[in-house]
């Protein structure tokens, strides 16, 4: 939520949280600032010595004049820093459970993952939203503790405790002090192993579901990306349906059961352990915790690939008196394991992955028509989402579906050896940054995982950004983009855009209503 | 001009680590930090940590919105875009260019009080770094023109558009801010301003703010990271040593601010569910009181145990969310409370139960668990944010522009362990006068049923322009500018 007083910055929700005095921050990009990542998708997910001063008091040696600075061009940059990561653990327990361990000495901090190849592609088509209810439920009550006693044991370690399920893979997270870590790990375990699955918590889940599903209709951004996915992979497909009364009214706490017993096995999970700790004694930790836990291996089905995208079809959400036009554009894009996975990190960062990419340059910088334009790959196990994107002032719609097809144009026609360099090298120089913290180190390892990549997959990806080069990039701009074959998603007050959408001559054009993209919102919320 | 300068070493600092404290449980915090002054007034913050081969920049301008003038809200967020345009010898464009070439994404931010400027970067490209924000500093009219205000007043306005008016109560911000302090308050206008004044805004104000606000001896940088702090010292010195002394800024001032009665307002908003947003003024940040209506906002909407949220949320279930924040400035603070109604429940249900939780802590202190619940959370943040080298930075200068000095990470969490239950009931006997706030219900258009009886209807037209632009649009006149 925005502080008052002030301008909301776009953070991660850690940082926020973490800022307590400084929230009314404003930023000027918001869109690429909100992440580490421009393009979360692409990657996948990407004594006190008491330092009192008494300023100007102790006066030091005057140092001695210096010539003026040259400024006529910019100082040289040193040697590129090599990223050096502590070794990785990689080893698996007698129950099956896989353990990556990293320790990473400084702050005693400890992060502890455990993600289960489990998610929302696994749900039965008229069970859209069980993965995430079924995960949502595990820490409603475990070993007896209820929901509440579960929450303030966590706080009071001062640990930070998550539960989440994905497309894919569903994850429990536990960032605590290392001091703390065997009473925080004996209740994570209490909540992988031991849910008690409440009948009435349950009950209140799905009510609290049902009140977002009526407020989403509020959020033209869930609107656009909503339909964005249903036109790109269609209803049927996993990435492509939405959550819905019906399917949540008829998710019973039976199916939430079977989803935990089915996919909640050590032989279908690993833990990944970074911090403040030595790999035999995050291994005894750890067996300690979960050592009882049983169950072998899950066959996982294939998800199958979605048709790509053809021809070019404009869908128009009508949000009467809407200020801005919410517009994503796109085609389905790559997997995280393609060859051309690379080549399509640079290419992207040179078209809408960073701020001076191409969209952003024109549509923000030159046209003013928006805060911020970009775009990203969501590469996962399959082809994802290419989407392009951006909030533009009503007023400039057309004008800015006719930047967006132009630079789709453009980056088929060719990029400058300049605009290759720059990109690879702003991805393989911040990439070290993503190190800093446990979290973010073990978020880095979850990639490893969860796309089968060896472990020194982190030390070489430098490198293989580095070595793309501009024929790669052109390669694959040609191949991944298709302005002739897109999908166009426009969420805004049709009164005051039409016309200016069918001046663009995009083709067909289809009108719909929010209630077209998500049903009538519920009206109650009892069964 | 060539100056002479010199380096006034104020510190020497010491190791790193956590040193083991009397409790194990509570690490004391290590941040070893030499702080330089220089000759033009330029204070500099250096701090080593080679956790990862990055380094991260943060320089604190001492002006917000705070210190615009009558006519020109949301200049100082406006300016803070410009800052991003090129100087003398920094082409538009390749700022951006160059920090991306070593992996940073300049950023910079806005608030009531100060502006700031970061990035985090290679740390092969300090000199790069200190170069592009010292020319900024030095020299950005060499390169100013009417055309690049212009362009950024568009990406401002859009700004707006998409953070606050298109945004489902989007708007409530602005209203509280209006509501909460009197017109001639610095604080009673948004940082983001209104369009009318971001229309208004020239060329001729850029130079003067520029000229007023950006100087040296108005600014902190804090350089953390992968650092030799020597050779850093030496490059502080090259790239901002010749950059002239501003004039003596004075500080803005205003007499603190006082709610006589309480006031109730309602705007219809594009929303589908009622919210109540309730607001006091408090104390400004690091002010007496300031830790405790931290702490209350945690024992209030902090997880799953805090009272509003297990009252509301989860035991009656008649809202769909809660929060409570401390929002504490330089010259004042407010604190306010928001909760969201769910379907079939109004916003007076709410607001009984949030005036009877206060109630209940005004006669009875937290139970010393609750408190300690939040202490370790507390804890918990600061240790995060040791992790990164932004988020120190960052810190360095917020607590020397608050306390006068950049390492005060013991003594600001001190504040939360020392913190006794009763301190915290103080501050809700003493803030939280049931007959002196604000309450604001944004509901649903047409249904202001839902609103807190007794509410003044907000006219919904036209809240991007100033009160003086809606005055003049009510009227008919034409709003001026763009």
């Amino acid at each position: 939520m925005a502080a008052r007083g002030g301008v909301e910055r776009m953070r991660s929700a850690r940082a926020m949280e973490m800022e307590t005095t400084t929230i009314d921050v404003a930023a000027r990009r918001p869109l690429l600032a909100a992440t580490v990542r421009p393009f979360p998708g692409l990657r996948a997910k990407p004594l006190l010595t008491a330092v009192t001063l008494l300023l100007g008091l102790a006066a030091a040696a005057p140092v001695e004049a210096q010539q003026r600075p040259d400024r006529s061009k910019p100082p040289a940059v040193g040697p590129t820093p090599e990223l050096k990561l502590p070794p990785v653990q990689r080893m698996t327990l007698p129950n099956g459970l896989e353990l990556l361990v990293m320790e990473k000495r400084g702050l005693p901090l400890v992060q502890v993952n455990l993600h289960v190849r489990a998610g929302s592609v696994r749900e039965p088509a008229d069970r859209i939203g069980l993965a995430s209810l079924a995960v949502d439920m595990l820490d409603e009550g475990a070993a007896g503790l209820d929901a509440l006693t579960l929450a303030d044991r966590f706080e009071r370690l001062g640990a930070r405790f998550g539960v989440g399920a994905g497309a894919h893979t569903s994850t429990v997270s536990l960032r605590v002090a290392v001091p703390r870590l065997k009473e925080a790990l004996g209740l994570m375990a209490d909540v992988v192993l031991r849910p008690d699955f409440p009948e009435s918590e349950f009950e209140r889940l799905k009510r609290e579901r049902l009140t977002a599903m009526i407020r989403r209709h509020d959020e033209p951004a869930s609107i656009a990306s909503a339909l964005f996915r249903r036109v790109l992979f269609g209803e049927a497909h996993p990435y492509g349906r939405i959550a819905d009364e019906a399917s949540l009214r008829a998710t019973t706490l039976d199916d939430v059961r079977g989803f935990y017993a089915r996919y909640f096995r050590p032989g279908n999970a690993t833990v990944i352990v970074v911090g403040d700790i030595d790999a035999a004694t995050a291994r005894a930790a750890i067996e300690r915790a979960f050592g009882a836990w049983q169950g072998g291996p899950v066959e996982q089905e294939r998800v199958e690939e979605a048709n790509q995208v053809r021809g070019r079809v404009i869908y128009v959400v009508d949000k009467p008196g809407a200020a801005q036009s919410v517009i994503q554009i796109g085609r389905i894009g790559i997997s995280r394991r393609s060859e051309d996975y690379y080549a399509v990190l640079v290419m992207n960062t040179i078209l809408g992955g960073s701020f001076t990419s191409r969209l952003n340059q024109n549509l923000r910088e030159d046209k003013g028509y928006t805060y911020g334009a970009s775009s990203y790959f969501d590469a996962g196990h399959i082809p994802g989402a290419f989407v392009a994107s951006a909030a533009v002032q009503t007023d400039a719609t057309g004008p800015s579906l006719r930047e967006f097809m132009k630079e789709l144009r453009a980056i088929r026609e060719g990029v400058t050896d300049e605009e290759v360099d720059g990109a690879k090298n702003y991805l393989a120089m911040r990439f070290p940054a993503d190190f800093q913290s446990v979290a973010g180190t073990a978020g880095e390892l979850a990639d490893v995982v969860e796309f089968g990549l060896p472990v020194d997959d982190l030390e070489q990806y430098m490198r293989r950004v580095l070595s793309v080069t501009r024929q790669d990039v052109e390669r694959v701009a040609r191949t991944y983009i298709d302005p002739e074959n897109l999908a166009i998603v426009v969420v805004g007050d049709r009164a005051r855009i039409e016309e200016q959408i069918r001046a663009e001559n995009l083709g067909e054009i289809r009108f719909l209503e929010v209630k077209d993209v998500f049903g009538e919102p519920p009206t109650a919320l009892e069964d | 001009m060539k100056r002479k300068f010199s380096l006034t070493i104020v510190l020497a600092a010491a190791l790193l680590a956590l040193a083991p404290a009397a409790d194990a449980q509570a690490p004391r915090i290590d941040v070893p930090v030499e702080t330089i002054r220089l000759d033009n007034g330029l204070t500099v913050f250096l701090h080593r940590d080679a956790t990862t081969p990055t380094i991260a920049t943060n320089i604190w301008y001492h002006v917000g919105s705070a210190g615009e003038r009558s006519g020109r809200t949301g200049f100082a967020h406006l300016f803070e875009h410009i800052m991003f345009e090129g100087s003398a010898n920094v082409p538009e464009g390749k700022m951006d260019e160059w920090f991306q070439a070593v992996g940073g994404s300049p950023n910079g931010s806005t608030t009531r009080d100060r502006t700031n400027y970061m990035q985090s970067f290679s740390s092969s490209a300090l000199d790069l770094a200190l170069f592009i924000e010292s020319d900024r500093m030095g020299y950005l009219l060499d390169a100013m023109s009417p055309a690049s205000v212009d362009g950024q007043r568009d990406v401002v306005k859009n700004e707006r558009r998409q953070s606050y008016d298109n945004r489902p109560y989007g708007l409530a911000s602005q209203i509280l801010t209006e509501a909460l302090y009197p017109p001639s308050h610095p604080y009673s206008w948004p940082v983001i301003g209104y369009m009318d004044d971001l229309s208004a805004a020239g060329y001729e104000d850029v130079v003067d703010f520029f000229r007023r606000y950006y100087a040296p001896n108005n600014a902190t940088v804090a350089i953390v990271g992968d650092i030799d702090v020597e050779e850093a010292k030496r490059l502080v010195e090259k790239w901002f040593g010749e950059i002239p002394r501003g004039e003596a800024i004075e500080r803005v001032e205003a007499p603190a601010p006082v709610l006589e009665g309480t006031k109730r307002l309602v705007l219809e908003d594009r929303v589908q569910l009622p919210r109540l947003y309730m607001a006091w003024l408090t104390v400004p940040a690091f002010a007496e009181g300031d830790a405790e209506l931290n702490v209350l906002a945690r024992l209030l909407a902090g997880g799953r145990n805090s009272r509003l949220y297990r009252r509301l949320v989860y035991e009656l279930q008649i809202a769909a969310d809660v929060s409570a924040y401390q929002s504490g400035g330089k010259l004042a603070g407010d604190f306010t409370i928001a909760a969201t109604a769910r379907p079939g429940h109004t916003l007076e249900e709410l607001e009984r139960v949030i005036l009877e939780e206060l109630e209940r802590l005004r006669r009875e202190p937290p139970s010393a668990e609750e408190l300690e619940r939040i202490v370790n959370q507390y804890e918990m943040s600061f240790l995060e944010q040791l992790e990164r080298v932004d988020l120190k930075a960052d810190r360095l200068n917020m607590y020397y522009f608050h306390v006068g000095r950049p390492d005060y990470f013991n003594e600001d969490l001190e504040r939360y362990r020392r913190m006794r239950p009763d301190a915290v009931s103080d501050v809700v006997r003493r803030y939280f006068d049931v007959d002196r706030r604000v309450v604001l219900s944004i509901v649903p258009r047409g249904r202001t049923e839902l609103a807190i009886p007794g509410s003044a209807a907000i006219p919904a037209d036209n809240l991007m322009l100033s009160p003086r632009g809606r005055e003049a649009a009510a009227v008919g006149e034409p709003e001026g500018g763009r």
